[in-house]
């Protein structure tokens, strides 16, 4: 018998729970409903659930300041919001958020990055130290990089910014923590260091166009690893 | 100080001559000597070599050489000035200023321009030109240069009315233009100078061989004292080193007397060879000038402004105490005053120098010695004094007192009391009425003492020698009292004035500062200004090309179009215009400027209804006082305007984001819904799958037109917040190509951006969303072409092209597409919102870039283009 994983819905709107429902059910897993900020908290202290999808616009509180609390209880976090701005976003991933997605959502991409969320949340503590995108194998412990079985070589730099997203594969890593990982303090908004890496990472790993590069760039946000 | 500081001063002259046109001086020694000829022989050169030259006035007198030059010179036409019916010519100022040459041609400097030109004097168009960045050349004699006025005139015995300021030669080019004596002589003889008419009889005189040589000295003098001060100037402001005098500051005392301005003239000279800052100071002692003298004290404080110096009035208890003051404030080193013109009493002479030498033993003195002639060529002999007031009274005290006299006397007191009677009316007499009265008084009171009552009595002997005593000490009280007294009244009128002014100006500024509207601020103004100035007022406001009136105590006469000419004139250069200032003096309103903050807000109108003077020279400190007063009140209040505007500007702002945020979550929430459930839906037959397709298109299109819908209101409402990054445009145009794969579906796409291109610096979302609708759109009207996305260098900046391969746009309307709601006519589009191409030039035009539509010139098919310039680029530097 396989544990089913418990994942919340906190949203205000019934239509939007309803719809998780569905889908979440489909996928074989628990799903507990929250109106409101309260009744939310109440769900991750009591409840433990292993992932959490929060709207922001909530009744009682503002969603953002739930971030770090649920962050605190151990699970997995996406927010779900009609909240479109870069900077909302940034600071949501900030706080602790393990992906964000904006209403109106597709209801499979959803799927997708809970999954991503719910995997890096069990690699925690015994990393995966091989990761693996289309013809590439990034061995992260012996800071390998093979393309069909060749070794590559990448600069300092180019390996930092890839051996980072490999480290989170499936979700969006902000621009800010990239740049503190490879760069350091004091880097945050150098962006024109990451277009560089990811012009020189794309042309030594990929034959492919850049809309289908494994490396995803998120306008303003990010980048995400399609692993 | 530190020898290699260029001198600020010297730096900002050296710029103000590079900036504004350059003047050249011909400078001739006497009329004849060739100036105009010269001038024109030159420019003729210059305008062979290509130089824009124009001849604005030159006088030939009929002279054939002159007129000969003139040939092949455009010359502008004259302005003709109608006075009194007689038709005048003067310069068209305006028309060359429109017509902007590169040099003008400007004869005879010192002319006095006809009534009712813009300015007194040809000098002032000429500034005006300078100002225009119109280089100038022009003729002048050396006896129309200002401070040579008098030494020209004490050996010619010709005074000329017409000068020029010296400043005007300090920053000119000086040509001198030199002819012998001998030689100009023979020419006179010969009948080639031009004399004027009312010149011929002094004529002789002027053109002897002596006076001649003087003047060719001056002349050449004048020529390289201006060429030594430019020298200087670049010197300094170079400061490629040397020494040079530090700080000697000169003081001109002015007083109100005939010789005022010569003392003036005395000053600048000595101030120019000592390279010295200057200022001219009169201290005001007594009440009110009268007639003659105010004249001479407004004449001489002019022209110590147009000489170039500062100008100060100062109220003192004495004329030492106020000059020991001025001296101190202005940190003088020298103190220039005029001997007194002839002396009416024996201690005047040394009235200042003495007293003055022990209260400043720093400062030198320099008395000028002023001509006697100078005050006789005015037609002014030394004041008579008149028959002093208080006459009868006083004579009738003494009377009284001396049948008190009698009757005391009578009971057989002592005549030394009676003599001390006699003080009373001697005391009246010189408190009340003066010197003059006093001492008269003391006269008629000891005469009457000695006759009625000293022994023997009815006569005027004197036996005893102590009665001598009594008569002298009446009059020395006469003489005592009546100074003090005189000296008490003078102060106790100036206090009084000054408190009266200091009371209604703190009365004005407490008023102001409760204004909270510019025009209670206008009514209050003109009506405080009549009050105080006995004037009619009008205060207007705006820029030069738009006055209006705010406020006005005389409604019923409106301003003429020279008032109106004037006031513009006030606010466009900051400067008083109008009666009573030095320029368009024909008009009957003195406008001041409202000046605060370096900006003029407006203009004060001042006028009196007999046509006199507007404003006396005594109440300019006043009037300047309102002005800055309303000047600073009305700053004030525009200030606190522009600050209630912001307020609700913000909350405007405010509310519209908490609006914006509330909608785009109420539409976003159910359309979430509507299409999460929709695609979660599975078909049961094929007519529920097709009802289910159309379902889900209509509801994608939904909300793509929502989202288009709140960008259009955010673009509207300029809410666009901007978060500028370099972004990589294949990254980009990848990120939009992934967003909308299942809008596509398989319409086949080609993307060709090099790897190398410069980075793109943009707000990331917004160029997300001019991308997305800009594929959408030639997905949507494309056909079933592909849709080709191109990046293309173009010199340093960069194209970013989508290109599809539909039937185009109609001719003519490229440029409409980008307009709201625009839906062309004849394209078979089905689906579009017409608000996807506005947005795109909406959000381009914020990250100051353009939208541009076309045709393909390669094909059928419309062509997109997002232009970044080389601005908004970024060569990527290497992440090391």
């Amino acid at each position: 018998m396989t544990l089913r994983l418990k994942i919340l819905v906190i949203d205000d709107e019934p239509a939007i729970r309803r719809l998780l429902r569905g889908s979440l059910g489909h996928e074989g897993y628990d799903v507990i409903e929250a109106g409101d900020a309260r009744a939310g908290l109440a769900a991750v202290s009591i409840d433990k659930p292993d992932a959490v999808l929060l709207d922001l616009g909530l009744p009682d509180r503002d969603g953002m300041e739930l971030v770090p609390l649920v962050k605190a209880a151990g699970a997995a976090l996406l927010v779900v919001s009609a909240r479109d701005t870069t900077e909302e976003k940034v600071a949501a991933l900030d706080l602790g958020a393990d992906d964000y997605v904006t209403k109106p959502f597709d209801t499979h991409e959803v799927l997708a990055r809970i999954r991503a969320a719910l995997r890096a949340r069990r690699q925690q503590g015994s990393e995966d130290s091989i990761v693996g995108f289309g013809e590439v194998e990034v061995d992260l412990a012996a800071r390998r990089i093979t393309r069909r079985g060749v070794e590559v070589h990448l600069t300092p730099k180019e390996y930092g910014f890839l051996a980072e997203l490999c480290r989170h594969p499936g979700r969006v890593v902000s621009h800010a923590q990239l740049l503190r990982a490879v760069w350091g303090q004091g880097h945050e908004n150098d962006v024109e260091y990451l277009r560089v890496a990811a012009r020189g990472v794309r042309r030594k790993l990929e034959d492919v166009d850049v809309e289908r590069s494994a490396i995803r760039n998120e306008p303003g946000v990010g980048y995400r690893l399609i692993a | 100080m530190s020898p290699a500081r260029p001198d600020p001063d010297a730096l900002l002259r050296t710029a103000a001559r590079a900036s504004t046109g350059r003047l050249k001086v011909f400078l001739g020694a006497a009329p004849g000597v060739g100036k105009t000829y010269e001038m024109l022989s030159d420019a003729a050169a210059r305008r062979a070599g290509g130089l824009d030259v124009v001849v604005g006035v030159v006088e030939t007198h009929g002279r054939s050489e002159t007129q000969a030059q003139l040939a092949g010179f455009e010359i502008m036409p004259r302005a003709r000035i109608a006075h009194r019916g007689q038709p005048l010519e003067e310069m068209d100022l305006d028309a060359i200023l429109n017509r902007h040459p590169a040099l003008v041609l400007v004869d005879e400097f010192a002319h006095t321009n006809a009534p009712g030109s813009r300015h007194d004097k040809r000098w002032q168009d000429v500034e005006e030109l300078l100002a225009a960045g119109i280089d100038v050349w022009t003729t002048l004699n050396i006896q129309h240069v200002e401070s040579l006025n008098d030494v020209v005139a004490s050996f010619t015995h010709v005074r000329v009315r017409e000068t020029v300021p010296d400043r005007l030669l300090d920053n000119a080019e000086i040509e001198v233009v030199d002819l012998p004596p001998d030689e100009l002589i023979a020419r006179l003889k010969a009948g080639k100078v031009y004399v004027p008419h009312e010149a011929a009889r002094a004529l002789d005189h002027f053109f002897s061989k002596s006076n001649l040589s003087a003047l060719r000295e001056l002349a050449l003098r004048r020529a390289a004292q201006a060429v030594d001060a430019q020298m200087l100037d670049d010197l300094r402001a170079s400061a490629t080193g040397g020494s040079w005098a530090v700080g000697e500051r000169l003081l001109v005392a002015v007083g109100a007397n005939p010789v005022a301005s010569e003392v003036v003239r005395a000053g600048k000279r000595l101030a120019d060879a000592l390279r010295a800052p200057w200022t001219a100071v009169h201290i005001e002692t007594t009440g009110e000038r009268s007639g003659p003298a105010a004249a001479h004290l407004a004449q001489a404080m002019q022209l110590a402004t147009q000489l170039g110096g500062q100008v100060l009035t100062l109220s003192g208890p004495s004329v030492v105490d106020g000059l020991a003051d001025a001296a101190a404030d202005t940190r003088a080193t020298l103190l220039v005053i005029g001997r007194p013109q002839p002396r009416r009493w024996p201690w005047q002479r040394r009235l200042h120098a003495r007293p003055l030498a022990r209260r400043l033993p720093g400062l030198s003195l320099h008395l000028v010695q002023t001509s006697h002639a100078e005050a006789a060529g005015h037609g002014l002999r030394p004041p008579m004094p008149g028959i002093p007031a208080g006459l009868v009274p006083s004579f009738l005290a003494t009377a009284l007192v001396t049948a008190l006299g009698q009757a005391i006397f009578a009971r057989g007191n002592n005549i030394t009391n009676v003599g001390l009677l006699y003080l009373l009316p001697v005391l009246f007499a010189a408190t009340r009425y003066g010197l003059a009265t006093g001492i008269l008084t003391g006269l008629v009171a000891s005469l009457a003492y000695n006759f009625c009552f000293i022994p023997p009595t009815g006569t005027f002997t004197i036996a005893d020698p102590q009665n001598i005593i009594t008569v002298g000490v009446l009059l020395l009280v006469a003489a005592v009292a009546s100074q003090l007294a005189a000296r008490l009244r003078a102060q106790a009128l100036l206090a009084a004035r000054s408190a009266r002014q200091s009371a209604a100006l703190a009365g004005f500024a407490r008023t102001l500062t409760g204004m909270a509207r510019p025009e209670a601020l206008g009514d209050v103004l003109c009506a405080e200004a009549a009050r105080l100035l006995d004037v009619r007022a009008v205060l207007l406001l705006g820029s030069a090309d738009d006055l209006s009136i705010l406020a006005t105590t005389a409604p019923e006469t409106p301003l003429a179009a020279l008032d109106l000419a004037a006031a513009r004139w006030s606010v466009d250069k900051g400067q008083p215009a109008g009666r009573g200032s030095s320029t368009l003096t024909a008009c009957e309103w003195l406008f001041t400027p409202l000046m605060a903050g370096g900006a003029t807000l407006g203009t004060l109108g001042v006028a009196r209804g007999d046509g006199a003077l507007p404003v006396r020279s005594d109440q300019l400190p006043l009037l300047g006082s309102l002005v800055d007063q309303a000047a600073l009140a009305l700053q004030r209040i525009r200030l606190e305007q522009e600050a209630a505007d912001v307020r609700t500007l913000e909350e405007r702002d405010r509310l519209r984001a908490a609006l914006l945020s509330s909608v785009s979550h109420d539409l976003r929430t159910p359309l979430t819904a509507v299409l999460g459930s929709l695609r979660t839906l599975e078909p049961r037959d094929e007519e529920q799958r097709e009802l289910l397709g159309v379902a889900r298109a209509e509801a994608d299109r939904l909300q793509r037109f929502v989202a288009n819908l709140l960008d259009m209101v955010r673009i509207e409402a300029g809410a666009i917040a901007l978060s500028i990054e370099p972004v990589d445009l294949a990254e980009a145009v990848a990120s939009a190509v992934h967003d909308l794969r299942r809008a596509l579906g398989t319409q086949p796409l080609r993307i060709d951006i090099a790897p190398d291109l410069p980075l793109a610096l943009v707000d990331p979302r917004l160029f997300h969303h001019c991308l997305i609708n800009l594929i959408e759109n030639a997905a949507r009207h494309g056909g079933e072409g592909p849709i080709a996305i191109v990046a293309a260098r173009r010199g340093d900046g960069l194209d970013l092209m989508v290109i599809d391969a539909g039937p185009g746009l109609p001719p003519g309307s490229e440029a409409r597409v980008f307009e709201t709601f625009t839906r062309l006519e004849g394209s078979d589009r089905k689906g579009g919102t017409g608000l996807g191409l506005a947005i795109v030039r909406g959000f381009c035009k914020a990250m100051q870039l353009d939208a541009i539509a076309a045709n393909r010139n390669d094909g059928p098919g419309a062509c997109f283009t997002i232009r970044f310039p080389p601005d908004r680029l970024r060569q990527p530097s290497e992440p090391e």
